[in-house]
């Protein structure tokens, strides 16, 4: 792990930090979505952010009336009753001409990401990921490398009904396989997601975005992990897929474009002599298994 | 039904049938009401000992008590028993016991159908728990039932299916049933725009009950042709499609996440101007939104779809659509405010209600409005957030809305009240009870955690936790609900024939406990625009 301290004075990082440290430990501060690593993530969380302002502002105005109607106006401390208040075309207007108008403030920076994330122009690098009951196949198109990715086996072992096994004695309980997807950070990378039994969901909530892998149908969805934004990015399935579906994570390893080259050419290497049949087997999986454990970012 | 011949006071004799006849063949909009309501709170507890399965295997990470498959069969279960065993029920009971009284009628128009429309629903559930027993056990691809995974269901499938068609019959019928009796039934002088709210949201609930409730019946059936006759119409090695489904069961899944709460948006119009001892502000517009909302519920169903991968266009008209559900909704919160302003407040168990209603379905509205900016629902969507944000919207909405009306109009029924004291205290700790269960659900889903898992990593304990901690405080609060009623009807104190000293409308204006014929004689015309007035 990298010994580089952040001095980002935030409680989001110092909780990130001691996740990192102390994963075992359940976090009570997790409560807000993760900014993310990559631009769209980021423009994701800023939206997200700016919507839940807004509704905190309508909140304060919509329950301050609320709380003050029903102090002032206690029949408990003589409050009597202005029965000629019934309608009011004045209020009527204001009250629906306001909210019309955040709406529009709200829809347009939102329409603006909506048409940033659906371009998948200019991308470097298709992989191809297709959901299985359950676990993933990841394909790097024209690369010719190829391999699945399951929850690991402690988890797994750990998980089972009455296992004995304390969660939190497993490192990345459920969040950890023994293959991850590989990719180079800076780099535009474009997903192709389809399933290969009954609908799953690719989501890494650090790269904000998720979408469903259908049976019959190709989806896309694109990101680009910022520069020096290296490590191990997790997720999991979001789409009821059956028994199993609390158990296939996701989890992305981040790396170098060195590091990726090398990497890539590792499974290519490793692929040529036999051919990935059994890829749960190949030395596929010796090149990634060297990884740090822990998360970052 | 018809005895139209006799005077008034034979009501008072009325001479119903005793025994189990008087409830197989009822034809009596209260004594079929009742048989809704006393199914419906079975059903509900039914469903929640089943959340409570859920809530007990999520209370700490590793799998404790429950398979994951049953697990799946659980939250599945759950879900269906609640939305159809539990609200759907419980609304047209409340429909049944207040329709014909607030306008003034005898009875429900179509009383046989009426009997019909109530004894589908034992057999409907009965085979839907049926599947509990069956190999494969019961359906676990969710309540919506999507393809292909719903295919993968064992011998309950067929079950699930026909249950499904026998709970849209027993609704369409009751839903013709309201109609009818509201728009032939209404007492001389009593125009549509003198109506109750609850007689508003209820007519235009049963007009997207028959709109949707055949989409649904429509889909379930070419799930069952691609299950057992070979079609494809979902399957994609056979050219169909599984998108297909959902948009066909979100055409049908959003309007019906509004038949769930208009209702609820009547029965809190009636309450909060009792007991703000003022008139409800903006009766028309209240009509009005409750009809656009009603109108939009049919062009925003694919926002609970945002994942499958829609074009740019589609995306951005969902988004807006959906957005503007927002303005009619706030209209009528405003509305409500607006009424209790300058108004003279007391606090009985119903208003208390109401009034968490009033602010905890503000909150799910909320985060409604968040899970409507695309974008950011691509975060959202299918995690632990919108888990809380539905939640929100149904139980202290639509939920809290139903206890406020049972408790409102209890006296009326049984001709007893109910102890205040110990309904204070079922408010409170449900309303603690249900903040403690889903509050942190927020947290959860932002975090990451997707929803319909039985097991967890270990950075979502301690939430989960609480949550669980809640859910038993809120679950097991309910049975001083059941409680409070039985002890009201058994012994409680005899109820004035107006027990709410702000309570307008027709149903206030007749004897307690309401005579077993409502209006055999219509109400005078004086009591109408007087007692009808809001
Ligand atoms: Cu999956």
């Amino acid at each position: 792990m990298t010994k580089a301290i952040r001095r980002v004075p935030s409680v989001l990082a110092l909780s990130a930090a001691a996740f990192a440290s102390l994963s075992a430990h359940a976090e009570w501060g997790n409560l807000n979505m993760p900014v993310g690593v990559t631009e769209l993530s980021k423009e994701i969380h800023s939206l997200h952010m700016t919507i839940f302002w807004w509704c905190v502002a309508i909140g304060v105005f919509v329950f301050g009336w609320m709380i003050w109607s029903l102090v002032a106006f206690r029949k408990s401390q003589g409050a009597k009753p202005d029965t000629t208040m019934v309608h009011s075309t004045k209020a009527e207007i204001i009250w629906t001409v306001i909210p019309v108008g955040i709406l529009v403030i709200m829809a347009i920076p939102a329409a603006r990401t909506l048409i940033a994330i659906e371009d998948m122009r200019g991308s470097e690098i298709s992989i191809k990921a297709t959901g299985y009951q359950w676990k993933w196949q990841y394909e790097y198109l024209g690369e010719d490398v190829s391999f699945f990715s399951q929850l690991d086996r402690q988890s797994d072992e750990a998980r089972q009904l009455k296992s004995g096994v304390d969660p939190n004695s497993v490192q990345d309980y459920l969040l950890n396989v023994d293959n991850p997807m590989v990719v180079p950070e800076d780099t535009k990378i474009r997903m192709l997601l389809t399933g290969q039994d009954v609908i799953h969901a690719w989501w890494v909530p650090a790269f904000g975005m998720k979408k469903d892998a259908i049976p019959g149908t190709i989806n896309e969805l694109w990101f680009k992990v910022d520069a020096g934004k290296t490590g191990i990015y997790r997720g999991q399935c979001a789409e009821l897929c059956g028994r199993d579906h609390g158990f296939m994570p996701v989890v992305v390893k981040v790396v170098t474009k060195e590091e990726y080259k090398a990497w890539l050419a590792a499974q290519k290497a490793a692929a040529s002599p036999a051919p990935a049949e059994a890829p749960a087997d190949a030395p596929a999986a010796d090149a990634v298994a060297a990884l740090p454990a822990a998360p970052r970012g | 039904m018809a005895n139209s011949t006799t005077a008034h006071a034979h009501d008072d004799h009325d001479h119903k049938p005793h025994g189990i006849k008087r409830w197989l063949y009822a034809t009596n909009h209260k004594d079929i009401g009742t048989m809704y309501l006393v199914f419906a709170c079975a059903m509900f507890f039914m469903g929640g000992a089943m959340a409570l399965v859920i809530r007990a295997e999520l209370f700490q990470p590793g799998l404790q008590f429950v398979d994951p498959g049953f697990f799946n069969s659980m939250t599945t279960m759950h879900a269906l028993l609640m939305i159809f065993g539990a609200v759907m029920p419980a609304w047209t009971g409340l429909a049944n016991w207040m329709v014909p009284m607030q306008v003034g009628a005898p009875d429900m128009a179509l009383p046989r159908l009426n009997n019909f429309s109530f004894w589908l629903l034992p057999f409907a559930f009965t085979l839907l728990l049926l599947t509990l027993f069956v190999p494969g056990g019961a359906p676990a691809g969710g309540w919506t039932l999507y393809p292909p995974l719903s295919l993968q269901a064992g011998d309950s499938f067929p079950l699930t299916i026909f249950a499904i068609h026998l709970m849209g019959i027993s609704s369409i019928l009751g839903a013709i049933n309201v109609v009818v009796t509201i728009l032939n039934m209404r007492a001389p002088g009593m125009g549509l725009l003198n109506m109750p709210l609850f007689c508003w949201t209820w007519l235009i609930t049963a007009y997207l009950l028959i709109a949707v409730m055949p989409v649904l019946a429509g889909a379930v059936t070419m799930l069952l042709t691609d299950h057992f006759f070979g079609t494809s119409f979902f399957t994609a090695s056979g050219g169909g499609d599984p998108v297909m489904f959902q948009h066909i069961f979100w055409f049908f899944g959003h309007p019906e996440v509004y038949i769930l709460i208009l209702p609820a948006f009547g029965v809190v119009s009636e309450i909060i101007p009792t007991f703000a001892r003022k008139p409800l502000f903006g009766y028309e517009s209240m009509v009005y939104a409750t009809a656009s909302i009603a109108f939009l519920s049919f062009i925003v169903w694919a926002h609970h779809m945002f994942t499958v991968g829609m074009p740019l266009a589609g995306q951005l008209f969902f988004m807006l659509s959906t957005m503007l559900i927002a303005v009619p909704t706030g209209v009528k919160v405003f509305n409500w405010c607006a009424t209790m302003w300058k108004g003279s407040i007391s606090f009985e168990t119903p208003m208390l209600f109401a009034l968490a209603f009033l602010f905890l379905f503000t909150l799910g509205g909320f985060s409604g409005l968040m899970l409507a900016i695309v974008p950011a629902d691509f975060q959202y969507h299918d995690s632990y957030f919108v888990v809380a944000h539905f939640h929100y919207v149904l139980v202290p909405g639509a939920v809290f809305a139903i206890m406020a009306g049972v408790y409102y109009w209890l006296p009326k029924w049984s001709g007893r009240m109910y102890n205040e004291k110990v309904g204070k205290l079922h408010f409170w700790l449900s309303t603690i009870g249900v903040n403690v269960l889903f509050f942190p659900q927020h947290f959860l889903g932002l975090a990451g955690m997707p929803r319909r898992i039985p097991d967890y990593s270990t950075q979502f304990a301690d939430w989960n936790m609480v949550s669980s901690i809640g859910a038993f405080i809120f679950g097991f609060s309910q049975l001083l609900f059941v409680y409070v009623v039985w002890n009201a009807v058994r012994s409680g104190e005899k109820a004035p024939a107006r027990p709410w000293e702000g309570a307008h409308g027709l149903e206030w204006e007749l004897p307690t406990p309401a005579p077993y014929h409502s209006w055999d004689t219509p109400p005078p015309r004086n009591v109408i625009t007087q007692g009808a007035m809001h």
